[in-house]
């Protein structure tokens, strides 16, 4: 075969491999809709995380505003410190609310964050005070059984 | 002595596999060695692009296209129990960038390429073409075998790529066109499921250690093949159990490595 057709034709093979890449970065990956640079660090500690994971959603309103990067266990609190990372767009005040929420009966956990009245704004590496944990199934049937017991026999 | 003779045999093919192996690995040193020439002539790599890439296109298209379309269908299947059928894109697309694409793509790669690669090496060597160019003091693995391998390990990606986004269309087509899937929250829990860098660059790493393993099994074959008409046939059949085999256990090495955890 000619030299320019063999050219060509490893040309296009080769563009048609780029762009499906990008094609997968972009429309079926999340580097199209979430932009990781610009996002502020804020953490939360909670009593209990329930099944929350690293890289779940972090949404207000049902709007996603970031991610969680990181869950450790601070061993001075004997609470789980999250670490999440905030769109730079979305500012919170000062008297967010975070809590552990299901998406779903079944689906997979995520915060949501409900925001305050407070006029300042949660800056880069500061805390959410106000936590509430996940609810855990056991425990809210555990609770359920001894209120019925508690109840007297009619 | 039956036993000793047993032994004997054992012994044999088991100095037999770890020579090979050297040889192997000896070979894919020799051949990173003299790549130098395969980017000064570029035109070479190009010309063996084409026959490892571009040859291969048609049938990674039509294969990634139906492998989605056969996800798409039983992904509904299974997901419509548990009434999540809006879980498809998900499904269909981390099954493809994850595994699918580049394992089904480089097994695909290993029998088109991989075997048309050994053939004709062992051809060259068995009618002395690759002696006469020893003669012509012209180094065969610079000239014949580097422009090979890294047309391989470039196109392989590639392909994969291009099977993984072909799959993800198929899965559109069933899932969505066909059986009336609701098409935002395809694209949009697909997008919430699949990561850039944990799937989409894992996925290019794995089909880029499939495209070397392959291409290099295939070359070792060929240059390895006894110069005989019974040889290469041997060889082009070794190159694709072996590196199907390869491509299949480095996939589980490589996943565990990947996605432990999280």
């Amino acid at each position: 075969m000619e030299r320019t057709t063999l050219d060509l034709w490893v040309g296009i093979f080769v563009v048609g491999g780029i762009a499906a890449l990008v094609m997968l970065a972009m429309k079926v990956g999340n580097l199209g809709t979430y932009n990781v640079s610009e996002t502020y660090q804020v953490n939360a500690y909670f009593s209990n995380i329930g099944g929350l994971k690293p890289k779940a959603s972090i949404k207000s309103a049902g709007v996603l505003v970031g991610r969680v990067t990181d869950i450790t266990l601070d061993t001075e609190r004997y609470e789980a410190k999250v670490v999440m990372s905030l769109d730079k767009r979305y500012q919170f005040p000062k008297d967010t609310f975070a809590n552990i929420l299901t998406s779903g009966l079944l689906g997979e956990q995520y915060i949501g964050l409900m925001p305050g009245g407070d006029s300042e704004m949660l800056k880069n590496g500061e805390q959410i005070k106000k936590t509430q944990s996940a609810v855990v199934l056991e425990d809210l049937i555990g609770k359920f059984i001894y209120n019925k017991t508690e109840e007297p026999v009619k | 002595m039956p036993a000793a003779k047993t032994f004997k045999v054992i012994g044999h093919r088991t100095i037999n596999a770890v020579w090979r192996i050297g040889m192997a690995v000896r070979f894919f040193f020799l051949t990173l060695m003299y790549s130098g020439s395969s980017f000064r002539r570029f035109h070479l790599t190009v010309k063996e692009l084409f026959s490892t890439g571009v040859m291969s296109l048609i049938i990674i298209i039509v294969a990634g296209l139906f492998v989605g379309m056969v996800l798409g269908l039983q992904g509904y299947e299974t997901l419509k129990r548990y009434g999540s059928e809006s879980a498809l894109g998900s499904m269909v697309a981390l099954s493809l960038v994850r595994e699918l694409g580049p394992v089904v793509a480089a097994l695909l790669f290993a029998s088109r390429a991989g075997s048309a690669m050994t053939a004709e090496i062992g051809l060259m060597k068995a009618t002395e073409q690759i002696s006469a160019m020893e003669m012509m003091a012209v180094n065969p693995i610079a000239r014949i075998v580097a422009p090979r391998f890294w047309a391989g390990v470039i196109s392989m990606p590639l392909l994969a790529a291009m099977f993984s986004a072909v799959g993800v269309f198929g899965g559109y087509l069933v899932g969505v066109v066909q059986i009336g899937v609701d098409e935002g929250s395809f694209w949009s829990q697909m997008q919430a499921a699949v990561d850039f860098r944990d799937d989409i660059l894992n996925g290019v790493i794995k089909s880029f250690v499939f495209g070397t393993a392959v291409t290099v099994i295939a070359l070792f074959e060929g240059y390895d093949a006894p110069p005989t008409a019974e040889g290469v046939s041997g060889a082009t059949t070794r190159t694709v159990v072996t590196s199907s085999l390869v491509i299949l256990m480095l996939d589980f090495v490589l996943t565990a490595i990947m996605f432990r955890g999280n």
